[in-house]
């Protein structure tokens, strides 16, 4: 009999369990608008963590323009939807479903456009092309025709019923993440994460690393896409002023803050990020919204100082999950465990998120100069 | 007994800086061939050529016939050369026998599609099966069957190196190209890693093309090698021949 680890599966298992007690509470009548609207708010954004989470976290890659494949997917998706709703042969679950495939796969096509070229490039570059996408995108959407996605305005979507919306999302992160996870334990997976650990070795295995750049290139955006069509629904509107190069950060934000290649973690810092971004809205009112964008970029350095310092490397093993489970598992039964089993650092990505953010984290080294001339004299 | 590898006046250039030129090699099945060479004389660079890292500018290459020269990586893997690496390339953050499963990729028997491994048909799960399978033997002839849910990265310096062999031996290469293979190791682990070389070139039936500077693991193990110097030929032949040529003498020891 094999033993089933199911620590694969507790991201499941939380995730349903979360379906229910919120799904319970609704169908009790206990929630309020605000938070149905923060627990959909919350599922969009770990579709979206989960999906970046992808592309940073397993292949390794920087891309700033996730936000620009969720504004296709929020656009055709809504714009779907508005014309399927107005036509009225179908009930709404279906035109929903639908709307999720078909903006799916408009954000997915988009991906492999972009992917085509860009995927050629490499770390900072890449970077810089998927940001000049996602700001693109949102300029063509701006300035196609008013009639057809509104100019500025954007366009209205369809209302649909709060209290369900939210279980709709649950679905679909579960969607999401089963995809994601079942791809990166799997002999596809592996080649991912080889490319990640090392490209020309990857290369010399065999593996095609312009196809399974652009797979999980097209996943993600596939993904971002389906969280882009759930906003429209949640939202009732969608305008291009949303998906700017702040929003595709806030994602980034999530994903660093999750750990890289931690797909549960991301899921869970979408969900913080979420209520912390709503909290800090009520708060922080007139001039003081600036402060907003100014915690992530706070987030954001801290986080790269945490994860790459040498220094805090001890504190980073004491603090670590892992150093949790070993000691939970030592008292519970110390012969089965090895003192290197808490011995682990972060997984090292190709992505220095320091460096795109210009913040220069320099650690300074236990030998000074000055010291040593002291010690001459 | 048939050529492997054949080499034809085979040639690169930096810029100005002319890295190999002129090489002409013949590589005959199962044979072991050892590439040797100062420091800067070339032979990674060779290794580059015929993995096509690098694209040759004058000459060409054939495997079993087949013009191999101009293509890409994957390509050339795919026919069947693989390498390891003078400064070790695994795959850090993955257990061992990982390692070697990304090896097994290719195989045709292991084919399986991207919708069946999401969907988890049963076709994934068999094949995960036998990738596994495959791994562990491959891993056994190495000697790192112990090892194999380490972590490569904190794995020894010599296993790692081994690793690097099995590896490309997951490939199912026609030839295995190992780069400095006993690097870093000591006399013991040298001696252990000429055993292993000498049993995967009669149990996996592939020839071996190695750059060595160890000159006891060279003349021990090779049947034939190739000794360049500032990316030309100075002697070809048996290693006893070879070495004792005059100008490779004076390469190595000046004058």
């Amino acid at each position: 009999m094999k033993k089933i680890k199911w620590k694969h599966y507790a991201v499941y298992f939380v995730l349903a369990f979360c379906a229910l007690y919120f799904g319970l509470q609704a169908s009790a009548g206990e929630l309020s608008f605000s938070t149905l609207l923060q627990l959909e708010q919350a599922t969009i954004a770990m579709i979206l963590a989960a999906s970046l989470s992808l592309v940073v976290g397993f292949l390794g890659e920087l891309s700033l323009g996730h936000a620009g494949f969720m504004c296709v997917g929020a656009f055709i998706g809504g714009k779907l939807s508005t014309i399927l709703t107005e036509a009225g042969t179908m009930g709404e679950i279906p035109v929903l479903l639908i709307c999720v495939v078909i903006g799916g796969l408009a954000a997915a096509v988009c991906g492999i456009i972009i992917g085509l070229p860009a995927l050629r490039l490499r770390g900072d570059y890449l970077a810089i092309v998927t940001l000049a996408f996602g700001e693109i995108v949102r300029s063509l959407f701006r300035n196609a025709p008013e009639s057809l996605f509104g100019g500025n305005l954007g366009i209205r979507t369809p209302r649909y019923d709060r209290n369900e919306l939210f279980l709709i999302g649950f679905a679909l992160v579960l969607v999401t993440v089963v995809v994601i996870k079942n791809l990166i334990r799997s002999k596809h997976g592996r080649a991912v994460t080889s490319v990640r650990d090392s490209e020309i070795a990857a290369r010399a295995c065999g593996i095609n690393v312009t196809k399974y750049k652009l797979l999980v290139f097209t996943v993600s955006a596939f993904f971002a896409g389906v969280a882009g069509v759930l906003y429209s629904y949640s939202n009732y509107q969608v305008s291009s002023a949303k998906f700017d190069y702040n929003y595709s950060i806030e994602i980034l934000v999530m994903v660093v803050l999750g750990g890289m290649g931690k797909l549960g973690g991301s899921l869970i810092a979408a969900a913080a990020i979420t209520w912390l971004s709503n909290q800090l809205q009520l708060k922080l009112t007139g001039d003081l919204a600036v402060l907003k964008d100014l915690l992530y970029a706070l987030i954001l350095i801290l986080l790269v100082v945490y994860n790459n310092a040498p220094a805090l490397k001890n504190l980073r093993e004491k603090l670590s999950i892992r150093n949790l489970m070993v000691r939970i598992r030592k008292k519970h039964d110390p012969s089965k465990v090895h003192d290197d089993d808490a011995k682990w650092d972060r997984i090292p990505t190709k992505i220095m998120v320091d460096e795109v953010l210009s913040v220069d984290v320099q650690v300074k080294s236990p030998y000074t100069p000055d010291k040593a001339k002291k010690e001459d004299k | 007994m048939d050529t492997v590898l054949k080499i034809e006046n085979l040639g690169i250039s930096f810029g100005g800086l002319k890295a190999v030129q002129d090489l002409n090699m013949e590589i005959r099945e199962q044979q072991l061939y050892g590439l040797v060479g100062p420091n800067g004389a070339g032979k990674t660079t060779v290794f580059n050529m015929i993995t096509g890292v690098y694209k040759p500018t004058t000459g060409r290459f054939f495997l079993c016939g087949e013009n191999l020269t101009g293509r890409s990586q994957e390509t050339i893997n795919h026919k069947g050369i693989a390498r390891t690496f003078q400064n070790i390339r695994l795959f850090n953050n993955m257990t061992v026998i990982r390692n070697v499963m990304v090896g097994l990729h290719n195989q045709p028997e292991y084919k399986c599609g991207i919708i069946s491994s999401i969907l988890r048909l049963p076709r994934h799960f068999k094949v995960e099966k036998a990738m596994r399978k495959r791994a562990k033997e491959i891993l056994e002839v190495v000697g790192l069957l112990e090892d194999r849910n380490n972590l490569s990265c904190n794995l020894p310096y010599g296993k790692q190196r081994k690793l690097e062999i099995a590896r490309a031996l997951a490939t199912n290469p026609k030839l295995l190209c190992l780069d400095e293979p006993a690097a870093g190791m000591n006399p013991h682990e040298t001696e252990e890693l000429m055993d292993i070389i000498r049993l995967i070139r009669t149990k996996f039936n592939v020839t071996i093309l190695l750059i060595e500077h160890d000159m006891k693991f060279v003349s021990g193990l090779c049947d034939e090698i190739t000794v360049l110097n500032f990316g030309t030929v100075l002697a070809q032949g048996k290693p006893s021949e070879a070495l004792n040529d005059p100008d490779v003498i004076k390469a190595y020891i000046g004058g």
